[in-house]
């Protein structure tokens, strides 16, 4: 039988959980729930998640078996496997708890990729407050040496080119490439970065198989996600769900009125927003979320009451992204400011139509200029910010606003 | 194989040489960095522009631009 196909479910799992499972986050407990983990070789491990279908949990999505498959055909003995705890997204605090809860699965999944990959080095890279509970459980494995680093409280410092800067010693600031760092990343070496969450996946995955992994969640997305709640919440915080989760059964979930709902924003600053009407037709992924230009992301859901505006909101968010460029591309030093200056002028009920297209052409016009994707991103926010609050763009155009009906703006 | 334009923007600071030897690819935003035409980020380059592109490539003080070749 192949790790693939083994179908066990760990014992005692309290429901839907399988990364927050565990009931303290000390080695014992983490044994005891868990069970040993396994070890495998790199092709194994590379097949086991192409089979699983895991996806990234940083943001973007990506296969974790092909960045894998990349950085182990050009491994050396200098190989570098990075957890990336790094959680620049104001709205999110899953890795932060996943860390603090369930150290040990991070660590274990960090294990497990590095010994794969005949990795020379292994780092771990998170916020300094996320960072205790690591050092807690690197002191009850003293076989495991990982390379602890600080990451600054920034909107780029999650970036992966940032962090190989701040892990080589330099400011945690992207920096431009033109080869890919599974090839060569830190000081030339080719490197793996993974999200915690993702490597957490990883580390159940070669336990129970990729069918287990597979036993929740859509065909194309499967597995569970950690998601934070925030915004016009009864209940916000962290929660593990399935992916394909409705996400109008997730907010009520949350003690929150899905029909008092003006727009959830989906995956983070960078996401994009779903109408509240939208919520119950819409799940937590990847297909689902496509027709508004969403995706789980990073699993932030910041929910905008029906008494809320839509424009101010975005207008509020874009500019804050303005302040959080690096400051070394052109494009993005100047269009960010401008983009989100002419958003807010929208937004405070400037009568001049000519600003809708004058904000999505700036957004167009920063998109793809930059070494990092903090433009693209935040274009990508402004845009469905349009789209999405259309309606009260009108309204507003009008000296009107959907917030504060028959009140002039 | 094809051969592209890379602008390292966090090296360019709009001097402007490149939009001036390569017009049909690059034009200028509002700030003065190169915008491509074709909203490509990397434009691919004719085999009749490489001279012009090595040029620019050469005489860019910001070090800015380099060609990428893909298969």
């Amino acid at each position: 039988m192949t790790t693939a196909e083994r179908v066990d479910v760990p014992p005692d799992q309290p429901r839907g959980a399988r990364l927050l499972s565990a009931r303290s986050p000390e080695l014992a407990a983490h044994t005891a729930q868990h069970g040993p983990l396994p070890t495998l070789s790199g092709p194994q491990l590379v097949a086991l998640l192409e089979a699983s279908g895991l996806a990234g949990r940083g943001g973007a999505g990506f296969p974790t078996w092909r960045k894998l498959a990349d950085v182990a055909a050009t491994a050396t003995r200098r190989t570098v496997v990075v957890a990336n705890g790094a959680e620049g997204e104001p709205r999110s605090s899953k890795d932060a708890v996943l860390l603090a809860d369930a150290p040990h699965l991070v660590l274990d999944g960090l294990a497990l990729a590095g010994a794969a990959l005949g990795a020379h080095r292994l780092h771990l890279y998170s916020g300094a407050h996320a960072l205790a509970p690591v050092r807690a459980a690197l002191a009850e494995r003293p076989g495991m040496r990982v390379i602890l680093t600080e990451a600054p409280d920034t909107f780029v410092a999650g970036e992966e080119s940032a962090v190989i800067r701040a892990l080589g010693g330099g400011p945690a600031l992207p920096y431009d490439r033109t080869t890919r760092i599974t090839q060569k990343g830190l000081r030339g070496r080719p490197t793996l970065v993974q999200n915690v969450e993702t490597l957490a996946h990883l580390a159940l995955a070669a336990r129970h198989g990729a069918a287990w992994f597979r036993s929740v969640g859509p065909v194309e997305d499967p597995g569970t996600r950690l998601v934070t709640l925030s915004g016009d919440v009864t209940h916000p915080g962290v929660r593990e769900v399935a992916s394909g989760t409705n996400l109008a059964a997730l907010l009520a979930d949350a003690g929150t009125d899905p029909t008092r709902v003006r727009a959830v924003l989906v995956g983070g600053y960078h996401g994009a927003w779903v109408p509240g009407p939208e919520l119950g037709r819409t799940t937590l992924s990847v297909t689902s979320l496509s027709r508004f230009g969403a995706s789980p992301g990073a699993g932030v859901l910041h929910v905008l009451g029906v008494d809320r505006c839509g424009l101010t909101a975005a207008a509020d968010i874009a500019t804050w992204l303005g302040t959080q460029s690096a400051r070394q591309c052109g494009p993005c030093v100047n269009g960010l400011p401008t983009m989100a200056a002419t958003l807010t002028r929208l937004a405070h009920g400037e009568r001049t139509p000519a600003l809708v297209g004058e904000v999505r052409r700036l957004a167009d016009v920063v998109t793809g200029r930059g070494s990092c994707r903090h433009p693209d991103g935040t274009a990508r926010f402004v845009h469905s910010s349009l789209t999405v609050f259309d309606h009260d763009v009108r309204a507003h155009l009008h000296g009107a606003c959907e917030a504060t009906p028959g009140r002039a703006l | 194989m094809s051969t592209r334009l890379h602008v390292d923007w966090t090296r360019c600071d709009g001097r402007g040489l490149c939009t001036e030897l390569l017009p049909r690819l690059l034009t200028r935003d509002e700030w003065g960095y190169p915008l491509s035409r074709s909203g490509r980020p990397e434009p691919e380059l004719r085999s009749d522009e490489l001279a012009d592109a090595r040029e620019a490539v050469g005489l860019c003080p910001r070090l800015a631009l380099s060609l990428q070749n893909h298969r």
